[in-house]
């Protein structure tokens, strides 16, 4: 109870910060009732759900392929040592470059279009599940592995009876952040060379100078990523408090 | 160099030899990516030529600007939020979402608030890099040892004094990692607030080439890019497990 009163009191500063700083610059940024009425506008309207569903039809095709090939790439990695010690430089390298520089590389591979937009929001979800995951299976207490060498389970039975639910905890920290990064992702991707999806909603209004679109939008999409986000928040929580 | 680095550099060193062939043999079109020996080729000239002196320059001003406002910014802010449970406790999902945030929206506002030019470029690298700062932050402090901070109470420190003398040295390994997180950050937030929106710079350079199907001077700044930041990242994990070993952890 005392929780939930400090979220709703920090939610409560935010706003007044907002409406302050709206104060101070009022042409750049719209006050968070103007933000609230012109995103129930836009929710009400028909032109906004193509874009919406454009976006939200990426991101889901995005973070499955990201999610696979994720778990496959961490997973296969750190089931052996020697391969497991190669890869992790490699990877962490991977996910600090700056991803946008590739994008005119998959633009050019994929063209214009859905499929531009799931491979770039994939580029940036695979690599933390993916580092997550291999970590996962490494740091597995070693009594375990003895046990699968004792009872002599097979490959795929040793996979699913060990491996997945003792890595499941980290497996479910790597999603999270995953999750985030795929959906930054596939908004950058349809914020360049893009006519369709929230991105490009975004870019337009910046285009037009249309500060209530902007921050209506931006509101929506920080609003729907806290949910999801507090949401694997608990499932972590719940999942570590588990396994301890 | 050890068995294991030698195989990453095989299989580094493959990868890009499988490129090569493949961009040399046609089977993957100029059009798409060029050779890996020809986009050095070209960097090395455009180089030598000096047309992206500026935009280098640049770039990396904005990103050691926004770099050293995040972590000290960061380190500030984590030190606070730590020292108030209460509040900590609410701000932490958000903190966890706030990676999903599409920041570079705010640019038109940061245009408003600091002008043209390279305030707004920094004030995006500085917002994608604060927050990993502030977790790292909050992650080293959380396992500070007990008898460390009581030492603090019994020499009747200051909150700020003990957050420098005591907390900052212990909590050094995983401030390391928020440091290492924040250039990789601010790095990803420049090129690309650059990337969308600016008009000058390593990631402007880059899409403006893009828009003139001026593959050739596109792959060269990318490959720049990548080379930079795998020379920085490279830099900083060397430089991090010999902190670690001389510390015994």
């Amino acid at each position: 109870m005392k929780r939930s009163l400090d979220t709703i009191l920090l939610i409560a500063a935010g706003l007044i910060i907002w409406q302050l700083l709206h104060m101070a610059v009022p042409y750049a940024l719209t006050s968070p009732a103007g933000t609230a009425v012109k995103a129930w506008n836009m929710l009400n309207s028909a032109t906004f759900w193509p874009h919406a569903a454009e976006t939200g039809k990426a991101f889901l095709y995005a973070l499955l392929l990201a999610i696979a090939g994720g778990l496959a790439i961490g997973l296969g990695l750190g089931l052996n040592r020697t391969s497991a010690e190669v890869a992790e430089p490699i990877l962490v390298s991977v996910y600090s470059l700056p991803k946008v520089t590739l994008y005119p590389l998959i633009l050019l591979i994929f063209g214009l279009g859905v499929p531009a937009k799931i491979a770039f929001g994939t580029l940036h979800g695979i690599i933390p599940i993916a580092i997550f995951a291999m970590n996962a299976v490494r740091n597995l207490a070693p009594v375990h592995l003895k046990t699968v060498k004792v009872l002599r389970l097979s490959r795929t039975q040793t996979l699913l009876t060990v491996f997945i639910p003792g890595a499941l905890p980290e497996i479910v920290s790597g999603l999270r952040i995953g999750f985030s990064l795929t959906l930054l992702g596939v908004l950058i991707g349809e914020m360049f060379a893009s006519q369709r999806g929230l991105g490009y909603l975004i870019m337009n209004a910046i285009g037009l100078h249309d500060v209530p679109t902007i921050m209506a939008v931006i509101a929506m999409l920080g609003i729907a990523a806290v949910l999801a986000s507090a949401f694997m928040l608990w499932l972590d929580h719940r999942l570590h408090h588990r396994a301890a | 160099m050890s068995r294991v680095g030698w195989i990453r550099l095989l299989v580094v060193g493959g990868f890009i030899l499988a490129i090569e062939l493949l961009c040399r043999t046609g089977m993957i079109s100029p059009r798409v990516l060029i050779a890996p020996s020809d986009m050095a080729i070209r960097l090395y000239r455009l180089l030598l030529s000096g047309q992206a002196n500026a935009d280098i320059i640049e770039t990396l001003g904005n990103v050691a600007i926004s770099l050293v406002l995040s972590v000290s910014g960061g380190f500030a802010i984590g030190a606070a939020i730590h020292a108030l449970p209460r509040l900590r406790r609410a701000i932490d999902p958000f903190l966890a979402s706030y990676y999903a945030l599409p920041f570079f929206a705010f640019y038109p506002l940061f245009i408003v608030m600091f002008g043209l030019g390279r305030g707004a470029v920094v004030a995006i690298g500085f917002l994608f890099g604060v927050v990993a700062m502030i977790i790292a932050t909050l992650n080293g402090f959380d396992r500070i040892p007990r008898v460390l901070v009581r030492t603090a109470e019994v020499y009747h420190m200051g909150p700020v004094a003990a957050a420098l003398r005591i907390k900052l040295p212990s909590a050094v390994p995983y401030l390391f990692t928020g440091v290492k997180l924040a250039i990789a950050y601010c790095f990803i937030g420049v090129i690309a607030a650059e990337f969308i929106m600016a008009s000058s710079g390593l990631g402007y350079a880059i899409a403006y080439a893009f828009n003139n199907f001026d593959n050739g001077k596109m792959y060269a700044l990318m490959f720049f890019i990548i080379v930079l930041v795998t020379i920085v990242n490279a830099l900083f994990y060397t430089y991090e497990r010999r902190l670690m070993r001389r510390w015994g952890r």
